[in-house]
């Protein structure tokens, strides 16, 4: 009996000594590596490369184009029926999103509108890349029926009667489309049957004037978006002050700085969340579950052909680039079985101010999010790449508090 | 005596699930934070044998070094072991993470002979940290090889 207490008295002991120990260990892990803070500070706004040419658009430097393309993005004339602009979904003190699952247009779409700061990096636009610029990206909604819903001749007309002048000054000549017997008012290649047979209707040469103008109104609006612009978080303030010897600033709470160090290191996250926008604007499937509608989305998978297809693509006659500069769309990955129900990474950026989530606002939290990574559920057609993370409370929260530290204003033109 | 330590085990085993991960978390944290550390006896060569010998094969990666989330082309010098130019043969591409079970986020392609045994390799892209694979099958008319190169990002 006596032998047996001094066992358990030697185990007590150990057992107090070890927890010493390991609350010593605790505090000085948190100290990083070299090679976390290299990994972290690829992370910070501070790495993102100042904007360069974008060669298939070669007004996208033009400070005339920016500012007509601001007031293309805001003006409601031009839609079917005179009341959406980008501006009623990109609502800019939403950071130019409109806090809702689904897209609300001319009528309701199928997709979460997609915040516009930091897609001048991107080389595909839309939750399945469909589109391989930001100006023919901008073309997508103005023919699209549930958003602008409006047809490219009507579009012309009114840059005609509205802003003839300040679309000369950058352009050249706007052709005269006042004709009414060759210029239909509401024609183009667009799902509406009377529009489109209004279009194949119109004279070849007719058809490339028209389009011809309307390019350059996606061309305007994507030098304005180049403008939409992110500012520095707190966590890039951290990133900062920080370097192997000084690893001591207040810029991050001890939570949130968990919260780091679970995103790059346990939980993974930076194997897409990477580089400074925090996405590598690729495709993966993530197992996102089907939304209410039950609407049926192959994201990607549909998204090759489309954009390989594009009347407006980077190798298209329209684009100014050269077929060097087009690497991504010639080389593009076209294995739709792979990229089945992929869809493209979300900058992480602000992503705490802007519920919901995913490409359908199928998750409403923060909070959902981490539950969606900690089970990774079976993806409802392809594979999901996620393994579950099994992620306790504390790390939940670690992560969201972390990802609330990226919050910060966007800056655009006034 | 008994009493006093069977309280210390007791207070040991009655603290909170979280709580006792937390004393246990620190010694983990260097496992965890290098997930998926690759291979440890990776050749990391940019100047290789292919498998069966037929070619020494080296790449240059341009821009170097290998940029993540960028695409760009790669220079690939092909020869025989014995030192003779291989020229204008039919080269391609492949690659992946194999710790995540994916491929290239692209599909690279050999667009041009440049000459002097250079091939131009189209393509290349890669959107993760971490170990990748990218295979190339070399066809010189008469025989076949495959030659693997190992980087990470
Ligand atoms: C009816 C609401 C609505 C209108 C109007 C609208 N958008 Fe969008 N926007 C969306 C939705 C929804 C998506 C995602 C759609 C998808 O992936 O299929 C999106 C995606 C985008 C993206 C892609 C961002 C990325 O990261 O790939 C850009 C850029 C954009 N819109 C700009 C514009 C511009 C410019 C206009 C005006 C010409 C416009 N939008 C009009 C709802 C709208
Ligand atoms: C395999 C790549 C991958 C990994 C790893 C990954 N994500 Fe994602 N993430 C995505 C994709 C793809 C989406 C969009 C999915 C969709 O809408 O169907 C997304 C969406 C999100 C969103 C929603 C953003 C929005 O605007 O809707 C958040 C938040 C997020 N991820 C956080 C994380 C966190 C935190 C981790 C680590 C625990 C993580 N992600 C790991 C690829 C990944
Ligand atoms: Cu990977």
């Amino acid at each position: 009996m006596k032998k047996m207490g001094l066992w358990i008295l030697g185990l007590g002991l150990v057992m107090v000594v070890a927890v010493s120990i390991t609350s010593v260990i605790g505090k000085q892990s948190v100290a990083w590596t070299a090679d976390e803070i290299k990994l972290i500070q690829s992370l910070s706004l501070r790495a993102l490369a100042p904007l360069a040419q974008y060669p298939s658009n070669k007004y996208a430097q033009d400070e005339q184009a920016a500012k007509l393309g601001k007031r293309l993005f805001f003006d409601t004339r031009f839609s079917k029926d005179g009341t959406i602009a980008c501006a009623t979904c990109h609502v800019p003190a939403l950071g130019f999103q409109d806090a809702r699952a689904l897209g609300l247009g001319a009528s309701i779409g199928t997709r979460r509108t997609m915040p516009i700061a930091g897609t001048a990096y991107s080389p595909w636009l839309f939750w399945d890349g469909r589109k391989d610029s930001q100006w023919s990206q901008a073309l997508g909604p103005l023919e699209n029926p549930v958003e602008h819903g409006g047809a490219r001749t009507q579009y012309v007309q009114l840059l005609e009667k509205h802003y003839k002048p300040d679309y000369e000054a950058i352009f050249g000549v706007l052709p005269d489309f006042s004709d009414p017997k060759r210029f239909l008012s509401i024609a183009g290649p667009v799902e509406d049957r009377a529009a489109n047979a209004a279009w194949q209707g119109m004279k070849e040469g007719d058809r490339e004037l028209v389009t011809k103008a309307f390019v350059n109104m996606g061309k305007a609006i994507a030098a304005y978006e180049r403008q939409i612009v992110l500012m520095p978080s707190r966590f890039d303030d951290y990133v900062d002050s920080l370097s192997l010897a000084n690893q001591t600033n207040k810029n991050l709470t001890d939570l949130e700085i968990a919260g780091l160090r679970l995103f790059i290191g346990k939980a993974n996250c930076v194997q897409c969340h990477n580089g400074p926008l925090l996405t590598n604007n690729e495709f993966h499937n993530t197992g996102v579950p089907m939304p209410a509608s039950k609407v049926k989305d192959d994201g990607r998978a549909s998204a090759i052909l489309a954009v390989k297809q594009d009347e407006f693509n980077c190798l298209s006659k329209y684009s100014d680039a050269t077929s060097n500069d087009c690497a991504e769309l010639r080389f593009i990955q076209s294995d739709t079985h792979l990229l089945e129900r992929a869809f493209k990474v979300p900058s992480l950026r602000n992503v705490a101010s802007r519920a919901p989530y995913m490409h359908a606002g199928q998750l409403q939290t923060l909070a959902e999010v981490l539950q969606h990574y900690s089970y990774a559920p079976v993806a409802p057609s392809g594979h999901s790449e996620i393994k579950a993370l099994h992620l306790n409370v504390k790390e939940r929260e670690a992560l969201i508090a972390f990802l609330t530290a990226l919050d910060a204003p966007i800056i655009a033109p006034e | 005596m008994i009493v006093v330590v069977a309280l210390l085990i007791g207070i040991f085993f009655s603290l909170s699930m979280e709580s006792r991960q937390a004393w246990i978390g620190p010694l983990m944290r260097p496992m965890m934070t290098l997930m998926n550390p690759a291979p440890k006896d990776l050749n990391f060569a940019t100047n290789r044998k292919t498998e069966n010998g037929l070619f020494n094969v080296s790449f240059t990666s341009n821009p170097s070094p290998t940029p993540l989330n960028q695409i760009h082309t790669w220079t690939l010098h092909v020869e025989t072991p014995d030192g003779k130019l291989v020229e204008n043969a039919k080269i391609s591409v492949d690659g992946g993470m194999p710790q995540h079970g994916h491929g290239l986020p692209t599909s690279p392609q050999v667009t041009q002979y440049l000459g002097s045994g250079n091939y131009r390799v189209e393509g290349m892209k890669f959107q993760m940290n971490g170990w990748w694979e990218v295979k190339f099958v070399i066809n010189n008319g008469n025989s076949q090889d495959r030659v693997v190169f190992n980087l990470t990002l």
